[in-house]
């Protein structure tokens, strides 16, 4: 009965959907996109030194522990109530997985398979290059993975500061206390996580090492 | 081919206070095939290592063709020598084909040129090219993996060969075969090798001549033939076992004590026996036989003979 309402309400208001849609996407790619392009590099470079990979993954792990809102509100003072601030909260909560998994890849490549790429005659920027990320890169996946998913569900949060995203209906429909409206922004975004987790993870597969 | 000088070489780690490797002097003649042999911890490793450079002496110098190898790029130099380790060395992520292609591509090889090299070499290792190409390492049996890691080793043709204990993680029975692989290679590759290994059997089955090595010092350098019947002191006594003649027999190859083929020496239906056949199978066929000495083959055509008086005198020695 709900899900009926829910669906009438969602055609009610025509092209809504999917400007909230094409905006939860975009913080969602803001924040992985960052999380990405710092976060392989530095693991790469983490699982070079023990010390340096305890250090950096106890400080990820502590990042994982504050939450979301705290971070959003916590935004609010530097960039205002907006897209910015949204996305450096999301950017936080997509860190942590990517540099562990991203650390431990690269950490347990098994060291007789670097000397013998080595004594083969490539330089050490071929090693990484032909050697670690190919192995590497199904761990690196699944961290991105579990950082999308992670990222598409925290994305509502936006909505609260005016940051915009399906979480619009999850705002609006507890201020007017309609299931229904809330249940709009609830499945989608439940749909959305679902669908990043399946593609992701045939990529995951798709890069995997046959019989590895 | 290309022989390698060491001289004086000595390798003390960081954080350790006694030298792993400790004034070693000794030279690998172009062509042979010379195995390190000691206990673990002997610096048998370390010493191969410091060939290709992955290591550094911390003293010495280590020549190849005369020439000393730290005035060569390391990258180049390792191109030029083929590395062989346990079988966890083959790629996992890439196929036998292009394991076997690594070193070719490093050296700017035309594809045509690769692939042709790859079918040669999974032939050379007898393993069927259209089979094995396509597959990957974890496909193969430990034995597959390590013919694949020769083949690969041996991709761009490097006139020396480094072997770290490629048969140590095998099975008896697999190890057994890709020995007798190793000797029929040996005399058709026609490369430098020098081969780690903890397993005197293997060693004396396979060398041209040993380094024994004891704590980082070389004990003695020498034949298997005349380890077994002139060791050094007791260490390398009991280390080859030299008081037990059975075993001996059954590690002496027979080209070591045949003696020169006569002049207008016919085979006319004389038993024959291989050259890298060991003496324990020579003395069956002996006295299987009846006859009063076996005509030794290199595959095809006679190179020997080999009569009892010839094995007894081997024994006598001991």
């Amino acid at each position: 009965m709900v899900l009926i309402e829910a669906y009438n309400y969602l055609l009610s208001r025509g092209d809504e959907i999917w400007v909230a849609l094409g905006q939860h996407l975009l913080l969602v790619g803001v924040a992985l996109g960052i999380g990405i392009v710092l976060c392989v590099p530095l693991g790469v470079l983490t699982s070079r030194s023990r010390a340096a990979s305890l250090a950096i993954i106890n400080m990820a792990n502590a990042l994982r522990v504050v939450p979301s809102l705290a971070i959003l509100f916590l935004a609010i003072p530097y960039f205002g109530l907006s897209f910015t601030s949204s996305a450096l909260a999301l950017t936080v909560l997509a860190l942590p997985p990517i540099l562990i998994n991203t650390d431990a890849a690269f950490r347990t490549i098994e060291p007789p398979l670097k000397e013998a790429a080595l004594g083969m005659g490539m330089t050490a920027r071929q090693v990484l290059w032909r050697i670690e990320f190919p192995l590497a890169l199904p761990v690196i996946v699944a961290g991105i993975r579990i950082a999308t998913v992670e990222v598409i569900a925290s994305a509502t949060l936006a909505a609260f500061i005016g940051g915009g995203g399906l979480g619009i209906y999850i705002t609006r429909g507890f201020a007017l206390f309609d299931t229904s409206i809330l249940l709009v922004g609830a499945i989608s975004v439940a749909l959305l996580a679902l669908t990043a987790e399946i593609l992701l993870g045939g990529l995951e597969r798709f890069v995997r090492t046959p019989y590895g | 081919m290309s022989s390698i000088a060491f001289q004086h070489v000595s390798k003390t780690f960081p954080n350790s206070t006694h030298a792993a490797v400790n004034d070693c002097t000794f030279e690998v003649d172009s062509g042979s095939f010379v195995v390190l042999l000691g206990p673990s911890g002997c610096g048998k490793t370390t010493l191969l290592k410091m060939v290709n450079r992955l290591l550094e002496p911390t003293a010495g110098e280590i020549f190849l063709d005369g020439k000393n190898i730290r005035a060569l790029e390391a990258t180049q130099l390792r191109r030029r020598i083929g590395y062989v380790i346990q079988q966890v060395g083959l790629f996992p992520h890439l196929t036998v084909a292009q394991n076997i292609a690594v070193v070719p591509e490093l050296l700017g090889w035309e594809r045509a040129r690769i692939d042709a090299r790859i079918d040669g070499l999974l032939e050379l290792v007898e393993l069927k090219p259209e089979y094995y190409r396509a597959r990957y390492p974890a496909q193969l049996s430990g034995g597959q993996q390590q013919r694949v890691g020769l083949a690969r080793a041996l991709a761009a043709d490097p006139q020396v060969l480094l072997m770290d204990e490629p048969f140590g993680a095998i099975d008896a029975i697999t190890r057994a075969s890709l020995q007798d692989e190793m000797l029929r290679l040996k005399n058709t590759i026609h490369k430098t090798i020098l081969f780690v290994t903890h397993d005197v059997d293997e060693a004396l089955r396979l060398a041209d001549k040993i380094v024994v090595l004891r704590a980082g010092r070389i004990v003695q350098y020498d034949t298997p033939y005349h380890l077994l019947t002139a060791p050094a002191n007791e260490f390398v006594r009991e280390l080859v076992g030299a008081d037990d003649m059975v075993r001996q027999l059954s590690l002496l190859r027979v080209e070591h004590v045949m003696a020169p083929l006569p002049k207008n020496f016919v085979l006319n239906g004389t038993p024959t026996i291989l050259q890298q056949d060991d003496l324990r199978n020579a003395l069956s066929k002996l006295l299987q036989s009846g006859a009063s000495a076996l005509a030794v083959l290199d595959e095809t055509k006679p190179v020997g003979v080999l009569s009892l008086e010839q094995i007894r005198a081997s024994a006598k020695r001991a």
